[in-house]
Parts: structure tokens; sequence; C-alpha cells
């Protein structure tokens, strides 16, 4: 299986996720094309921008310098502004913490290093509160490992881990934006999961890494930070339902063309060879879902569009729509429905019907109107 | 999304074009509209960096902070923000008319109300946040600012605030108020983009509406509308200019930021004018007028307590004004639901296809039907319509009609192809209806369960009897120095 995965993506390492990669998983389960090229570890940004549909996301330097002060000011002086923030939201009567700055080790130990200080908080029954600073753990995605390098602090407290995530998106008066708040939760649940998989590794209880994370924000308009608990059960469990998917990408990987691959046929420079078009079919071979959701959380999804408009699908207009239109899978097939140009199928008798009925009740309403044309 | 609806984006597809949702324009265009594209430093709370504003398409103004970390330049912004808005809003309070009530006293109403149009609703939630930062300054005290900073902080909120209510058109995002009268052929998460939306409404000559939404997605050549900017302008464009003023405030400093983000405003300015243009060339729908009257009267109640010195809206409203706010815009989407189907045959529509309402041809009349004996004796007319809706209505629904809006009527059998209807209400105390009130055999005619009955405010109490289960009486605004000095970073 492995090497059947390491043949589609040619080569070249599998690209490690990140948790936003990871929590972006759970966005669109149906798609094959995603599950198999994520499992196989493929570099879909450059794959993306080969082919000639450059993802649309781009990050403001504006925000990223101040995602980067915000965390260094909540975590300066060993995170002093956010014990202060923990005494709230955990009430916690502890007067003082331990910091370890696990990334004192150097890189490549990180992750070695945070195992053993997670195995020896977990075995000491003391009560003291420690941060744990830039850990890096370890998650499997499908036969292979990624490594995690959270912007969060592990925090325990009395035989149990908290996750600290910290975000610069404002809380103000209390509230703030639900979908950046649910990404976040998203993300967090990734890190609750590789921590529960590390205790257990370990041979302790995974339950010790609590499902309760803490969030911290600016409050307001100012650069005072806020902390609030979040319960991510929710999460958790959508994204061990789809990294089980996941490992069963086996049979989606079986029913493709033995010799098909998704190398990029990159030169000594790094720089893709491999001919667009060839690279664009190669895609095209496995079924994707496309949604317009896909937009905000798939690089391929520029593509997918272009291909969900080259047939005509309906998936285009959005759920909504497709809801409304009971599974017809094409725009024409729908309007000949609509039109009566086209017998319904079996079990599309009832959409049939509905959508030549709504065609017939736009005709009479509009029938005053076609002079101005279409506006 | 009805399927009525979903037909329409097919078909915008394949005729390349948008399609009419509406046969008539729901929301109230104003003769004087203020258009407002605000923009935002990306990653900060609401850091504003620029905006264009004005009420003449041919010359708007525009507003920069040079450095947007700065906050005394936000507050010079604010307060050059206020020199345009306030001198607009308040001049509506010149002239009012005197509107006479039953069983209450009569009170003055503005003549006309200002009306605040945005490129889209991030830009609505944006004022939103910019009247929260500014509404609790004052001129006085440890963290003074300029006196009209508060003054437009207030209209900022009120303005956002409006826009979440249903029906009201004192404040207008763009793209909701096209997407509103257009079905486009891309999904709702893309009609987001004013550019994108209009390249399907009103596509330059030679294009489809496909070609124009796929130009519109080009940041170089339409950059998006704000609040947000372009990530890509930011890091080449923005962020060198902003270092160089960092490093020498001058006039030249200030103006190549001013060029860089004049270049992104202005699409965006001209598009949201457009959209203005197309949507007052659609004729207005029967109740748009009362519902700008009730704007008005929101506008003139909010006018008067700022004039009387009321303190600025809540953080957050307390358990009762929440509750009752929340019933008011209940009231108020049910209120507009049915007003734009009475209005619009393409919205009735939609309920006639899900069986909540029905048109046909009248095939019989009994117009002399009465119930009851002797002084009870009442005026009932049994009128009998042939209709191929599939009408889902239960005898005993209480119905409504377009065509004769004081008259209530109850479904008595609905059988096949044909609906019996009784009518109950708006028949006089004569023994025989006057001439025209029952429909005549032939007549085509229209009735739905979908009614905007008046319905009586919620019974909440007293905010200062909130019980304890609700928090209790909430403790009365006093403004703080803290509040006035509130970080803005």
């Amino acid at each position: 299986m492995k090497d059947r995965l390491d043949a589609l993506r040619g080569p070249v390492p599998p690209l490690a996720h990140d948790a936003r990669a990871i929590a972006a998983l759970a966005a669109n389960p149906g798609c094959a094309r995603r599950a198999v090229l994520d499992a196989a570890g493929v570099d879909k940004e450059l794959t993306a921008r080969h082919v000639g549909f450059p993802a649309p996301f781009g990050r403001s330097r504006f925000a990223i310098t101040r995602g980067d002060a915000f965390e260094a000011q909540v975590k300066e002086s060993g995170c002093a502004e956010l014990l202060r923030l923990l005494r709230e939201v955990l009430h916690l009567p502890i007067p003082e913490v331990a910091y370890h700055d696990v990334s004192d080790v150097g890189a490549h130990l990180r992750h070695s290093h945070t195992r053993r200080l997670i195995d020896r908080a977990a075995r000491d029954d003391g009560d003291a509160g420690t941060f744990y600073d830039h850990p890096l753990f370890a998650l499997e995605i499908a036969g292979h490992t990624s490594y995690l390098e959270p912007d969060v602090i592990a925090f325990r407290l009395g035989g149990r881990f908290h996750v600290v995530e910290i975000k610069s998106f404002p809380v103000i008066d209390g509230q703030a934006d639900p979908v950046k708040v649910a990404a976040a939760a998203r993300q967090a649940a990734v890190y609750v999961l590789a921590l529960r998989e590390l205790l257990r590794e370990l041979g302790h209880d995974p339950m010790r890494a609590s499902h309760e994370v803490v969030l911290v924000c600016p409050e307001n308009f100012a650069n005072k930070p806020v902390a609030a608990l979040l319960d991510v059960r929710r999460e958790l469990a959508v994204l061990r339902r789809q990294l089980a998917r996941m490992a069963r990408v086996e049979d989606l990987v079986a029913s493709l063309p033995e010799e098909l691959t998704f190398d990029l046929a990159r030169d000594a420079s790094g720089i893709p060879t491999r001919p667009a078009a060839e690279l664009a079919d190669a895609l095209g071979a496995v079924a994707a879902r496309y949604a317009p959701e896909c937009m905000s959380a798939c690089d391929l999804c520029f593509f997918c569009r272009d291909e969900a408009r080259a047939c005509g699908s309906t998936d285009l207009l959005g759920r909504h729509v497709r809801d409304q239109l009971g599974g017809v899978a094409t725009v024409s097939e729908a309007l000949a429905l609509a039109e009566g140009a086209r017998e319904p199928a079996d079990g599309q008798d009832e959409i049939a019907r509905l959508l030549r009925y709504a065609g017939e009740l736009r005709a009479e309403c509009l029938e005053g109107l076609e002079l101005e044309g279409a506006r | 999304m009805s399927a009525l609806a979903a037909l329409a984006r097919l078909r915008a597809v394949r005729e390349g074009r948008a399609q009419r949702l509406t046969t008539v324009r729901h929301c109230h265009v104003s003769d004087r509209p203020m258009v407002f594209v605000p923009f935002q430093l990306a990653g900060e709370a609401a850091a504003p960096l620029a905006a264009m504003v004005g009420t003449d398409p041919g010359s708007p103004r525009l507003l920069v902070v040079p450095q947007p970390r700065d906050r005394d330049l936000r507050f010079a912004f604010a307060a050059e923000l206020a020199e345009v808005v306030l001198p607009y809003v308040e001049g509506f309070g010149k002239v009012t008319e005197t509107v006479e009530r039953r069983n209450a006293d009569p009170y003055e109403r503005c003549l006309d109300a200002p009306q605040l149009v945005l490129p889209n609703r991030q830009g609505v939630a944006f004022t939103g946040l910019l009247g929260r930062s500014t509404r609790f300054r004052r001129p006085d005290g440890p963290f003074p600012v300029h006196p009209s900073v508060p003054v437009l902080g207030r209209w900022l909120t009120f303005f956002a605030e409006r826009a979440s209510y249903p029906g009201s058109s004192l404040t207008l995002a763009a793209t909701d108020a096209l997407a509103m009268h257009w079905a486009s052929g891309q999904s709702d998460l893309e009609d987001a983009n004013l550019a994108a939306l209009m390249g399907w409404i009103d596509p330059p000559p030679g294009r489809t509406g496909l070609q124009a939404a796929e130009e519109a997605e080009d940041p170089l050549l339409w950059p998006p509308a704000g609040p947000a900017t372009d990530p890509g302008f930011d890091n080449e464009v923005l962020a060198p200019a902003i270092e160089a003023y960092a490093e020498a405030p001058t006039a030249a400093a200030v103006e190549r930021i001013r060029q860089a983000v004049r270049s992104q405003a202005e699409p965006a300015w001209r598009l949201t004018w457009r959209a203005l243009e197309l949507l007052r060339a659609l004729p207005a729908g029967g109740s748009v007028a009362q519902r700008w009257d009730y704007d008005r009267g929101a506008f003139t109640d909010f006018l008067t307590r700022t004039a009387e010195g009321a303190p600025p809206q809540a953080r957050r409203d307390g358990a009762v004004s929440a509750a009752a706010r929340l019933a008011r815009m209940e009231r108020a989407r049910a209120s507009f639901d049915a007003q734009r189907a009475y209005d619009d045959p393409l919205v009735m529509a939609e309920y006639r296809l899900t069986g909540e309402a029905f048109a046909g041809n009248v095939v019989a009349t009994e117009p002399e039907h009465t119930e009851g004996e002797g002084r009870s004796r009442k005026l009932r007319p049994l009128v009998t319509v042939a209709t191929a809706d599939p009408v889902r209505l239960a005898p005993g629904t209480t119905l409504g009609t377009p065509d004769r809006r004081g008259q209530e009527a109850e479904v008595v059998e609905v059988e096949g192809g044909t609906v019996t209807i009784k009518i109950t209400k708006g028949m006089g105390r004569g023994k025989t209806p006057a001439p025209g009130a029952v429909p005549e055999v032939g007549e085509r005619v229209c009735y739905t369960s979908v009614t905007d009955d008046f319905q009586a405010a919620a019974a909440l109490p007293e905010p200062e009897m909130t019980p304890w289960t609700h928090g209790g009486p909430p403790p009365e605004y006093v403004p703080t120095d803290e509040d006035a000095g509130e970080e803005w970073s």
C-alpha cells in the first residue's frame, strides 16, 4: 500500500500535514480526489499551480505580523500573561507554574523530547502546573506520520493536560466570529487527538488530555488577551471518523489505473517539468466532489470548479440548489426535465414534476417582463 | 432556497446571464443615498485603513489612515468621516411632517431619511465595529476626542443594526440587495463578491456573465470590494508604502498611500453606484413605500433621542431588550415575507409551488351566502376557484389575497382541481355584497395562507423588573473614563 501511495506521489518526500490541513480533511469527506492526494502526501498547492489553477489563499503580511506579535505577547516571560488568564478560566489556585520550552533541544529532537516530558509529567502525581511551549506532536495519517508544530502549549494541571490555542482574531464584547471559532476548535481538536495518541503509546490514560481546550484571543480592540474554554468533543469525533476513512484509502487506490501518478517530475532545481495537460488528466482519473465551500479549504478548488463547469455540474450552484434538485447531476439534465424535453428516469418523477411546474410558474409571472429582456 | 430560485440559477447558467427572481423591487432606493466603501488593515480587529464615501458618484471623498496602527490618526480619520456622514444624516432632520394617529397623539416624522449603501455584508459588519470602537468616546476627560467622534459612533452603530432588520432599507449591502432580485449562474458564496455578481447581472458588452465573473475574481482587475484588502496588494504595494511613511511622514508618502488605496476603492465605488442604478430601474413593489415610512420613523426616533443626549447603545442588550429586539425582528421578517409575496406574483409563485397559495379562475360563486340567524346573520360569500396548483391547505385555514387586501377568507373544501373558500372578513354589514367585493366567475384570483396580520408586541416586563432567572435588572449605563479611553490598537 505504501509503495502504491509513494508511486502516486513520485520521488519526493510526502508533504507534512499541519493541523490546519488535517482539520480541513474533514471539510469534504466525500471527495475521493482529496482523500487520495492527501493520503499520498502530494503537494496540492504546487500541483494546482502547475496545472494553471493556483489556489486563492494569500496571506497578508499585516495579518502574519499581528498574529506573531500577539502570540509572543501571550507567551512573554514564561507565559506570565497566560497564567493570569488560566487562573480565571480554570480557577487555578496555584501561585506559580513551571515552564518548559521544548524547542531548547533543537528541531530534530523535539518530538522525542516532547514524549519524554509528557511521559514524566503523566507519571508524576504532583499538583504543580506546567507549561510546555513549542511541543512537537506526531499523528499517523494514512500510513505515514505527520508532525504537528502547534503554536500551542500543553498545560498540565492535576494530572490533566489542556491544549492552549492562541489566535489573533478579536473577541468583542464577549463575542467572536463563529466561523473563526469553529476553525480554531477543529485545529485544536487535532492537537488533542495527537496528545491522546501520545499518552496511549506511553501507556497512560488518553483521556487525561482534556477535551476542553483553552482559546486565547485579543479582547475588544486592544491587544489584551482573554481566554475561554472550548469543548471540542464534536470536532474530535468528526476528525477520528475522517482519519479512519483515510486509513481505508486502499479501496480508493485499488480502483485506480496501475500507471497513474501525480509525480510533478521536478528537475534538479525543484521545478516541475511534467506536461500540465498530462497532470490534469491524472487528476481527472480520481473523482472529485466539488462544492463551493471547497474555495475556503482546498488548494485544488479552482481546478475542480473548472472541471465541474466543463461538465455542467449542478454542484457549481452550491448545496442549497443541489438539494432542491434532488440529486440531478447536470444543469442541462435539470433544465431538460423542467422543460419536458427529457423523460424522467426512475425516481426522478417527483423532481421533474416540481421543476416543470416551477418553469410554468416563472413563465406565467414573467410574461409581461419578457418585453424588457432578461432583466 | 426554493425550487423556483434553483431553476432561475440553472437558467442563468445556460443563458450566461442572471435571471430575475422578482417582478418588482422590494427595497427602497433613496434619491440621495450615501455610498460608503470602507477598508481595514488585515489582522487587526477594526483598524480603519481607508474609506471612500459620498453622495455624488462623480466626486467621492477618500479618507486614508497612512499609519493604521497609530491611534491618533485613527481618531483623526473618525473625525473626518464624521465631517462627511453627520451633515448628511442630520440634514434629513430639518424637514418633518405631522403624522396623525388614531387613539394617540400626532407626532413629527422626517420627510426623508438617509440611506447608507455598502458594497457587501462584511462592509456592514465593519461599520458596526467602527461604531462600537467610537461611540463610547468622550470629548472631555482624560482621553478627549473630537466631539463628532462619539456621535458618528452612534450613527454607524444605528446603521449596522438596521441592516439586520428585515425589510429595512436604511442600510443596504449591494450584494444582498442584488441577490434578492437576481439569480446568478454561480453559488451564493460566490455572489458575495460584488464584482462577480455584477458580472452576471450586467456583463460588459460581448461578454457572458460567466466570463465577466471569472474576470472579477482576478484581484488585479477587480480588487476586493473591502473591507478586507487583497493580500497581494498588502504585501507588494501597501506594506512598502506604509513603511516609507513610517520612515518619513511626508506629504509625498501620504499621497503614495492615497494613490494605492484609491486603486482598490474606486472599482467598488463605481460598482456600488451601478448596482443602485440597476435596482432603481426596477419598479417599486406596492409595500416599499410603507416600509420606508417605518424606516423614516425609526430614523426620526433615533435622531430625537441622540439630540436629547441619550447614552450610546449598550455593548450587549439586557435580557428584556434582547427579547424585545428578537420579537420585533421576527414580526418584521414575517411581515416582509408576506408583503413581498403580495406585491410580487413571482414571489407568490414560491408559495404556490409549496402549496401554501393557489391561483386560478373563479368557476362558481355564491355572493349572498350567509351564516347565522336573525341579528347575527352575516354575509359569507362562497367562491370556487379552479386551480392547477398543488394546494396543501386544510379546511378552516385563514387566507388572504393580494387582489383584495382588506378581506380575509377561509378554506371550505379542497377537491381535485378546485378550492372553495368563504370570505369571512371585509364584507361590510349589508345584506348584499358591495359591487366588486366578491370576485366574478371567470376572474383570476390568488389566495394564500401567508398573511401579514397585525401581531401585538410581545408582553415583556420593564427592564427594571427583569427576573433573577435572566440576571435581574441590568445595571444602568454610566459612562466611565475606562470606556472613553478603551484601547484601540
